[in-house]
């Protein structure tokens, strides 16, 4: 089924010997000018290239002390060359974190450093030419920024870090990635990464409410741009058709009917993710987030919710408030924002949501943690939060939940191999390498539980998982949606009594 | 004073000058350059005492180093603290009367550098042995290793086998700090020990050993875990903003 080797599930996982240069084959679909053009790049590599990468470079170490501070203080321990899936996936040792931090490194040790600029053989420093633009182009789009590196690093070094940065200086001379670029000019001219109009949405959630009014006899609404309700919902626009994910935003919509919030979503602001993080440009980033709160203000709502993302989440729990705060007009009672996960448990919590927990039983399930929620963001009041409330919530609807492997979930998750705007065909095979470890993972629960199908609370993750999992020898439908759980097991109050539920077992089955 | 002495006491001033200004316009740096956004590594404290206990831990017992690699872990405890122990027993050198607590130590400081050594020539082994740690060495890292490997064997060649006039390095010393030059012993494993720790304060600023101070200003490991509850806006990014207002 494919025309590169798929990596194979051991035994026991193992860390693999390296062999240089097995992905120095792999580079994304470089941006057309048009696709540079909106996001303020110039649209192709400029003839002074070199000088502006090192200016840009200069700058950027003088506006993020992260970088600065990355790029100063690796001591080459190795603490970290066998934390990255894409490594452990592909063998290639520039899929290392610290190896992928030399290619910037060793650049800027060159033109920012006394030991580089006089002594570059010594400390490993190399002058920028084309060839070192191409490995970077090749190996910083290998890097799906899941700081899985910096939780092992003795300094918390994170490789995503430099990559953002990287990308943005490449940006910058006009060497960008088609698939991001591409993608953010879509949110900015019609709203969404989709790029699915606000006519379409709007059929798309007339036709959701017809299947969940035909499937409960219950008239839950999934409205837009609806002005004065209780709660904004900004959720992946890849919620709105793609499966898993459309079972997750119909469970939304049940969790507020049934706790009776208003709630609209948007046609401005229809789509959570913020691809403006993945090419490290704060200005771009910005600007996506800016539409949420316009579309707070012009439809008058209380609160912000998010639906299930990753980096989506990382980019509201983390940067929100800094990037388009303050949001002082919305209800000081509620954090902003909140997650949909953090909604959810507080109502079970507050006995207003009940399950039929049964209605879940033909699966056994387990839960991937999504990088940018485990590791860049949190859930609740608690430090780990973000891996105890998602649990909470899957507990409360199923009754089959077994944990993967302690060095695989919580803070140690692995990134699902799609992540950090690597979501694209021309990275198939990156995306396939690097999902192995948890491919690995899944296998164990699989064989000492029987576990059928893996939840997930991200965007990304489900149709990395949906397009992976067969390489490895699972069915493409066992990635699920948190919200898909609680959908199929939430009671609806206002249900007719007389209901016709065994059918339905019928079909599942 | 003799030609070996004037040139010590000229190394070592501009050696002194080097690291210390050299550390000053570096953390001035860390320092001064903004954190536009919040991205601790999560889980992280929520307060700020929660983050000072974070670092504690991580420059104390190394906790993320832990985590990740027992073998680094070891091998690297065992020099850092063996250095520091070593280094807490040369104070000796440079204070009179000697502190209670420096003499007390004397006989831990000694024996530490065992532990310094065992350490060091541990990750040096693993430069060589493990292909990934291989593959990362630049020359320069060997180069560290070496250094302070001969820092640590001519020093323990010095307490275990062949002492040097321990009294006249002291006179040394502490001429030095009062800014009256006293002349220094000339056997050649004084000169080569303290030629190379002369190398190493030289190099502290402008090297990987900056990792020292970067780890109190690294974002993932010192920033509060509160983004929601406080809004957290760097200069640049405000007049970014106000810019756009306008
Ligand atoms: C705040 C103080 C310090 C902390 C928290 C710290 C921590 C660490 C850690 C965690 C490592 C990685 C593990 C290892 O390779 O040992 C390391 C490496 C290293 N440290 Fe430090 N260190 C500190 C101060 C120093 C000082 C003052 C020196 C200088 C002489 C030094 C020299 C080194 C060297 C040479 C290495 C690299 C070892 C190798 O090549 O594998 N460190 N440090
Ligand atoms: S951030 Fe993740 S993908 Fe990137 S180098 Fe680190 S572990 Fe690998
Ligand atoms: S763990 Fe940190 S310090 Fe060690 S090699 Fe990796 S990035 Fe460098």
């Amino acid at each position: 089924m494919a025309d590169f080797e798929v990596p194979v599930l051991r035994e026991y996982p193992i860390i693999p010997k390296l062999k240089e240069g097995t992905m120095a084959h792999s580079s994304p679909y470089v941006a057309k000018a048009v696709m540079q053009e909106p996001l303020g790049f110039p649209g192709e590599l400029l003839d002074n290239w070199k000088e502006v990468a090192i200016e840009k470079m200069g700058e950027l170490c003088g506006k993020y002390r992260s970088l600065q501070v990355y790029l100063d203080s690796c001591v080459k321990c190795g603490a970290c060359t066998d934390k990255c899936h894409y490594y452990l996936g592909t063998t290639d040792p520039k899929n290392m974190p610290v190896a992928r931090q030399d290619l910037l490194r060793k650049v800027y040790r060159r033109y920012f450093t006394f030991a580089g600029k006089y002594f570059p053989k010594l400390v490993g420093a190399a002058d920028l030419t084309e060839e070192v633009l191409d490995d970077w182009y090749s190996y910083f789009h290998q890097c799906s920024q899941c700081r899985r590196c910096s939780v092992f690093c003795p300094y918390g070094i994170d490789t995503a870090e430099i990559s953002m940065a990287a990308r943005e200086i490449m940006d910058a001379v006009g060497k960008g990635q088609k698939y991001c670029n591409e993608i953010i000019g879509k949110v900015f001219k019609i709203g969404n990464n989709l790029g699915l109009p606000e006519p379409a949405l709007r059929d798309t959630l007339e036709g959701i409410e017809e299947d969940v009014e035909d499937d409960t006899g219950v008239k839950v609404r999934y409205p837009l741009d609806e002005k004065g309700a209780e709660v904004l919902l900004v959720t992946p626009s890849a919620d709105f058709f793609a499966e898993p994910h459309v079972d997750g935003l119909i469970g939304y919509g049940k969790v507020f009917h049934e706790a009776g919030i208003s709630w609209t979503l948007s046609s401005k602001a229809s789509e959570a993710a913020n691809f403006g993080m993945f090419i490290g440009s704060y200005e771009n980033m910005r600007r996506v987030s800016m539409r949420i709160r316009e579309a707070a203000l012009e439809l008058g709502v209380k609160r912000i919710v998010f639906g299930e993302c990753g980096h989506a989440w990382r980019v509201a729990y983390s940067f929100l408030n800094t990037l388009a705060g303050p949001f002082d007009f919305l209800d000081p009672r509620y954090p902003v924002p909140q997650h949909i996960c953090e909604l959810t448990n507080g109502l079970i919590k507050e006995g207003k949501l009940k399950f039929d927990k049964s209605l879940n039983d033909d699966m056994k399930l387990t839960f991937h943690d999504s990088c940018n929620v485990a590791r860049a963001s949190r859930m609740g009041d608690k430090p780990g939060g973000q891996f105890v409330i998602p649990r909470e919530i899957i507990k409360a609807c199923c009754n089959h939940f077994y944990d993967m492997p302690a060095d695989t979930i919580h803070e140690s998750t692995y990134c699902c191999g799609g992540g950090g705007g690597l979501l694209t065909d021309d990275l198939m095979e990156l995306r396939v390498k690097g999902a192995m470890p948890r491919m690995q993972a899944l296998k164990t629960v699989v064989e000492e539980h029987g576990v059928t199908n893996l939840v997930a609370i991200c965007a990304i993750c489900k149709s990395q998982f949906a397009k992976t999992l067969p390489y490895y020898g699972f069915d493409m439908n066992s990635i699920v949606s948190l919200h898909q759980l609680v959908s199929n097991a939430i009671i609806l109050s206002d249900a007719p009594k007389d209901d016709d539920e065994n059918d339905d077992d019928g079909d599942d089955a | 004073m003799s030609l070996v002495t004037g040139l010590y006491v000229v190394l070592f001033y501009a050696a002194t000058v080097l690291l210390v200004v050299g550390l000053a316009f570096r953390i001035k740096k860390y320092a001064s350059t903004p954190a536009p956004l919040k991205i601790p590594t999560t889980p992280a404290p929520t307060t700020q005492s929660g983050v000072v206990l974070r670092l504690f831990r991580e420059v104390v017992f190394f906790e993320s180093l832990f985590k990740s690699n027992k073998w680094i872990w070891l091998f690297g405890y065992l020099f850092h603290f063996g250095m520091l122990l070593v280094l807490l027993r040369h104070l000796r050198y440079f204070t009179d009367p000697v502190w209670t607590w420096v003499a007390l130590m004397q006989p831990f400081g000694k024996y530490a550098s065992f532990a310094m050594l065992a350490g060091l020539l541990g990750l040096w082994a693993r430069r060589f042995l493990v292909d990934r740690v291989r593959y990362i060495s630049a020359p320069s890292d060997h180069l560290m290793l070496a250094l302070l490997v001969g820092i640590a064997i001519t020093g323990m060649g010095m307490t275990f086998v062949a002492h040097t006039d321990i009294v006249m390095v002291k006179g040394f010393f502490l001429g030095l700090m009062r800014f009256s030059p006293q002349p220094l012993p000339t056997d050649p494993l004084l000169l080569a020990h303290l030629g190379m720790v002369v190398a190493l304060m030289i190099v502290f600023p402008i090297s990987k050993l900056l990792h020292a101070p970067g780890v109190f200003f690294s974002p993932s490991r010192n920033q509060v875990d509160n983004p929601r509850e406080k809004r957290h806006l760097a200069p640049w990014a405000a007049r970014l903003e106000s810019g756009e207002q306008r």
